[in-house]
């Protein structure tokens, strides 16, 4: 094994770790702050996917393709919050699964009917489609290198705008108490609105940014969803500071579990087996790192009392 | 306050009756479809009559406890690849275990449904003593997260078929019958289910059903009287597993597959959903939520290639507007809790 191919290694789950932090913030704030468990946040992933390869393979232009995953997520959220998600604030967990489930459904049904069921192709942008040469000679996928920096750059957004604007002060009053927001004269129903679009965003370019490294079609949504809901449970609910942590040891775990098992297992067995009990084992690692939190640290890496 | 009881009892009259004709039409259906030499519909009344049962082993953690587990798909994929590497060791004449003792794999179903249950039960001691450290929106995610583990390993592990599942090429036997013979299938399925049905029953009006149940309304006080409502939790996660995992070898030897599909995020889902269109907490909510879903799934299935679309906006509806499903709706008893 070759530090260059580790370092490799390094940045790839790396990268996947901040796709996963896209997801996994909206749905700890859409938590944190409507008490909501939304399993049709895979659903807006896919959304945003599907617009991004529609619109840049009828453009040509990357970028128009982003802006419209961006938007149709974003309006896809505004719509479901508003006809489904807003009766689900007052009901127990179970009513908010199933109802979401159902969209899922729904949406997933849906896509399929106006996409088709065969896999869209998102070409990544020609600016960044070849590799880039890193210090140390290592030459890496300027587009994945681009998808760290993109997604750094939103993660540190996205704390500025939590901690440092008024709606983040909403935001994080919502969270603390609600009734006493709503009494200090805030639209309690708007602010909802607001972050469950925000949220939709989120996912949604994720969805568009992952596209182009995997094949957009139904379905792809719910498999980084159940990545997104580990994050969470490792790294707390509702809080925005545990889904970074949490996003990045997923990804770190699970890229280098695939890559380092077969290799360890290599060392005592003859490679054939080693590759199959090696992957088999890496596909169960991030959930034994979940039972493993679960058993020091119930409520989560920065949880608060369960 | 009288005119509610009554209402209460007739309610709950008009549920047994709604019970009785719900088992007797799935029993006779079958049969009158063997008069008429139609076996597709013993098929799908067999089929309804397993997705049932795996419904009542949720039931009982989702219904009596309160537990919210989204990852029931385990038990049942437990429960088939149990049938599934059983069958397959037996067929191959390929012993499942060499050493230190030679253990042969079986086509006998009754030794192959206790493996199964006693499976699911493990899984699922191992899985709720994790999960149920936890409570409420958590213990969603990590069932559902748990489930999703299942599903990888049994792509990724190519002993048993990787992603392309275990078949056997014979259904298992059971002594006296001729488990080919759909009808006669059809029969040991639907037997089953009485069994367990009527077990549930019991179980609802036993000491540990009024506990668990007490537990799910008021944690607090079950600790106040002494008793400890994890390990009454867990003893109905275990059980629920486990006859989940009986389903789930029932529905492999149904299709004569073992296939990794069956511990997929979806089947958790659609499990619940027999449930929840049924009636949570009802002894035949499952049932009536599992003859719906198959019958849903042949009507509009046959219509239109999307028809999840349908499903999903009816158990829209349902959530939104019936509490208390379908047996809820046509006793007219509400919630059969809040």
């Amino acid at each position: 094994m070759s530090p260059i191919l580790f370092i490799e290694q390094l940045l790839n789950g790396l990268q996947f770790g901040i796709m996963l932090f896209l997801m996994a913030s909206g749905l700890t704030l859409v938590f944190g702050v409507m008490g909501l468990i939304n399993l049709a946040h895979g659903s807006l992933f896919m959304i945003g996917a599907f617009a991004a390869a529609a619109v840049a393979g009828w453009s040509g232009s990357f970028l128009l393709g982003l802006a419209a995953a961006l938007a149709a997520a974003a309006a896809a959220g505004v719509i479901i919050e508003t006809v489904v998600i807003r009766r689900l604030y007052n009901r127990d967990h179970l009513d908010q699964v199933l109802a979401t489930f159902a969209l899922i459904l729904i949406l997933s049904e849906g896509t399929r009917w106006l996409f088709g069921s065969f896999p869209l192709y998102l070409e990544r942008p020609s600016w960044l489609a070849g590799p880039v040469t890193l210090p140390g000679g290592i030459e890496y996928s300027s587009y994945r290198l681009a998808l760290i920096v993109v997604g750094l750059a939103i993660a540190a957004g996205l704390f500025f705008l939590v901690t440092h604007t008024r709606l983040g002060d909403r935001i994080r009053a919502g969270e603390s108490d609600r009734e006493m927001i709503a009494a200090l004269g805030v639209d309690i129903s708007k602010l909802y609105t607001i972050v469950f679009a925000l949220g939709a965003a989120l996912a949604g370019l994720a969805g568009a940014l992952v596209g182009a490294i995997q094949s957009v079609q139904v379905g792809m949504g719910e498999p980084v969803l159940i990545l997104a809901f580990v994050v969470i449970v490792i790294g707390g609910i509702g809080s925005i500071k545990g889904a970074l942590i949490g996003a990045l040891l997923v990804g770190l775990t699970d890229t280098l579990g695939r890559f380092l098992l077969p290799i360890l297992f290599g060392t005592v067995m003859d490679p054939a087996s080693a590759t199959a009990v090696g992957s088999a084992l890496a596909s169960m690692a991030i959930y034994m790192l979940m039972a493993l939190v679960l058993l020091i640290r119930p409520q989560g890496l920065f949880g608060g009392a369960p | 306050m009288s005119g509610a009881v009554t209402n209460i009892r007739s309610g709950a009259r008009r549920e047994w009756v709604i019970n009785l004709v719900l088992l007797a039409g799935l029993g006779l259906v079958p049969l009158w479809a063997w008069f008429a030499d139609a076996p597709f519909t013993i098929t799908l009344a067999t089929r309804a009559a397993i997705l049932a049962l795996a419904g009542t082993g949720l039931n009982i953690a989702l219904g009596m406890g309160g537990l919210v587990s989204f990852g029931h798909a385990v038990f049942f994929g437990i429960g088939g690849y149990a049938m599934g590497i059983l069958a397959s060791h037996a067929q191959n004449y390929d012993p499942l275990v060499q050493w230190p003792v030679v253990i042969e794999g079986t086509q006998f179903m009754p030794v192959i449904w206790i493996v199964a249950i006693l499976a699911g039960a493990v899984a699922a001691l191992v899985i709720g003593a994790l999960s149920l450290r936890t409570s409420g929106v958590y213990f969603i995610m990590i069932t559902l997260a748990f489930g999703q583990m299942f599903y990888y390993f049994a792509i990724s592990w190519p002993a048993y078929g990787g992603e392309d599942g275990l078949a056997i090429y014979v259904r298992n036997g059971f002594p006296g019958l001729n488990t080919l013979d759909p009808i006669q299938y059809f029969a040991l399925c639907f037997a089953v289910l009485l069994v367990v049905l009527f077990f549930n029953a019991r179980l609802i009006r036993s000491p540990f059903g009024l506990a668990l149940n007490a537990a799910r309304q008021s944690t607090q006080r079950v600790e106040a009287v002494g008793m400890d409502p994890f390990r009454l939790r867990l003893a109905a996660f275990v059980l629920s597993g486990a006859i989940t995992a009986l389903a789930g070898a029932l529905f492999a030897d149904l299709n004569r597959f073992a296939s990794p599909a069956m511990f997929s995020w979806q089947l958790s889902g659609e499990i619940m959903v027999f449930v929840i269109l049924g009636g949570v907490a009802r002894l035949c909510g499952p049932l009536a939520g599992a003859v719906v879903f198959v019958m849903l799934e042949h009507f509009l299935g046959g219509l239109s290639e999307y028809w999840h679309i349908f499903l999903g906006l009816l158990l829209l509806l349902v959530v939104l507007l019936a509490k208390g499903g379908l047996i809820g709706l046509l006793s007219g008893r509400g919630a059969a809790h809040g």
